[in-house]
């Protein structure tokens, strides 16, 4: 479950990039270990965000996690879809569960991030 | 010096069932098997069991037995026949909760404590220290499994399983066998729901957990972790110690009243109990409804009026219910219906005061032998 049209980040968020915004979500390896999300803090849009900032907080069943940028960038749009069903997440982390499209300052630092094939060795790593 | 963790009888099992694992009370138990919700909903709606061995059971016998439990509980025990099983908060001398228990008496003189895993030692010594001489005060957590059968067709898995639970009624308990092998049976649990727990051999645990699953099959059985159970009994509005109780807080302001029993003529923190049931309290364990998005979690600041007047002691999504919930301690003037304000992540949300408890089963009475019971 790891698209190979993304970049991903180490912190288990994706990218989409393509066009003059870019489309950001966590990936189903962070959806899975989060399990079932009730609420998701989404960040105002305009909001100027830098690499590695919390965008926003995940509330699981379990406890609150923040998710963040995976690189510096201003919000253009947020994913109201959530508001109202944060299970898109879980369901759908690719897709209808995506969180806020940024709009990058910089399109080159998308080599900074990871490869599918490179996100894939670093969660086999990351899970016990 | 750091224990290392302990693991239930059951461990291996619920490793290959793939549940995670967390560590809880110096315990390493199932937190979730696949998804805390659907467990959730499968012990309101169908039926779900959980591996609770991590729960400490201590014994007291002889002839000092009742004398001392009597002394320690804020429950009244003189009035319990063989059989019953009696919820009591255990108090400090400054009335504070030193633990909230369960009492099973055997006999006038032998009777089973179930205390929390994490107070299981403190109890212990707690308990020794406040014995006279001439009771036999054991733990006997190392020798006793534990597992809880929740939910509408709990009875029905268990009938399957070769225990009729017609003629056991709630709080009640009796030696017996299910799936063959012997234990004690009683119609208890934490989740709001009917059901029942089984105190077994630890070498017996293992068949008994296989047999109510397969028997449990065409009810929809699912195991249930530790995250499903604190939600169930988050909406049931059962206290969990270190949250809604400690040793700062009474059994009064957590609205235990019913189970203290002030006409007894004593037990520990019983002066202070009185000093505090003839002055009044100032803060008082209330329900709180979300009227703005956000979860409240434990220890989150409560505002009155712009000032922090209060604490969170739980809080989740309760999927029952649908929508944030809390508990919380305010002061005693907040009265129902009031509006509030929680503190998340520093930003104030909207929140209203409502009654305790948040869920309750269709057809459950309150009464004084159970937190509740079910006609």
């Amino acid at each position: 479950m790891i698209p190979e049209d993304l970049v991903y980040s180490e912190d288990h968020e994706w990218i989409k990039t393509g066009g003059e915004t870019s489309r950001v979500g966590i990936t189903h390896h962070a959806q899975e270990a989060l399990g079932s999300i009730v609420f998701v803090e989404l960040p105002e849009v305009g909001a100027r965000v830098a690499a590695g900032d919390p965008l926003g907080v995940l509330e699981s069943v379990k406890a609150a996690s923040d998710y963040y940028a995976p690189l510096s960038g201003t919000v253009v749009t947020v994913n109201e879809e959530l508001s109202e069903s944060p299970n898109l997440v879980n369901e759908d982390p690719y897709g209808r569960g995506w969180l806020v499209e940024l709009k990058l300052d910089d399109t080159a630092q998308l080599d900074k991030l990871l490869t599918a094939e490179q996100y894939k060795q670093f969660i086999s790593g990351d899970s016990k | 010096m750091e224990e290392k963790e302990k693991k239930t009888p059951l461990h291996n099992l619920h490793l290959a069932a793939g549940a995670k694992m967390i560590g809880f009370g110096g315990w390493v138990m199932p937190v979730q098997y696949r998804d805390i919700l659907e467990e959730h909903r499968c012990v309101r709606e169908r039926v779900g069991i959980f591996d609770v061995s991590h729960m400490g059971e201590i014994t007291v016998t002889g002839p000092g037995a009742q004398e001392l439990v009597q002394g320690l509980i804020t429950n009244d025990i003189s009035v319990m026949e063989d059989g019953r099983v009696l919820y009591s908060p255990m108090c400090n001398d400054d009335g504070g909760v030193v633990d909230d228990i369960l009492v099973y008496r055997f006999s006038s003189d032998g009777y089973m404590l179930v205390v929390n895993a994490s107070n299981t030692e403190k109890d212990l010594a707690w308990i020794k220290k406040h014995n006279q001489g001439n009771a036999d005060i054991e733990d006997v957590s190392g020798i006793t499994a534990l597992l809880a059968l929740q939910g509408p067709r709990a009875a029905n898995v268990l009938e399957m399983a070769g225990f009729n639970p017609a003629s056991l009624k709630y709080y009640r308990f009796v030696k017996g066998q299910v799936a063959g092998k012997k234990c004690l049976v009683s119609r208890t649990g934490y989740t709001g729901e009917d059901g029942f727990e089984f105190y077994i051999s630890p070498k017996d645990v293992e068949h008994v957990w296989q047999s109510l699953l397969e028997a449990g099959g065409i009810h929809g059985i699912l195991p249930v972790g530790l995250g499903a159970r604190d939600t169930l009994r988050f909406e049931a509005s059962f206290p969990l110690y270190g949250h809604e109780l400690d040793e700062n807080i009474t059994p009064l302001e957590a609205g235990l009243d019913r189970f203290v029993k002030l006409h007894k003529y004593f037990f520990t923190g019983s002066e202070a109990l009185k000093d505090q049931c003839g002055r009044g309290i100032f803060r008082r364990l209330v329900g709180l409804s979300m009227e703005e998005r956000g979860i409240p979690r434990s220890g989150y600041p409560v505002f009155i009026d712009g000032r922090q007047e209060g604490w969170v002691t739980s809080g989740n999504y309760c999927p029952t219910l649908g929508g944030s919930f809390a508990m919380a301690y305010v002061p005693c003037g907040v009265k129902e219906g009031s509006g509030v304000e929680v503190s998340i992540r520093g930003k104030n949300c909207g929140a209203r005061v409502v009654s305790l408890p948040l869920y309750k089963k269709k057809g459950a009475i309150s009464n004084d032998t159970g937190r509740f019971s079910l006609q």
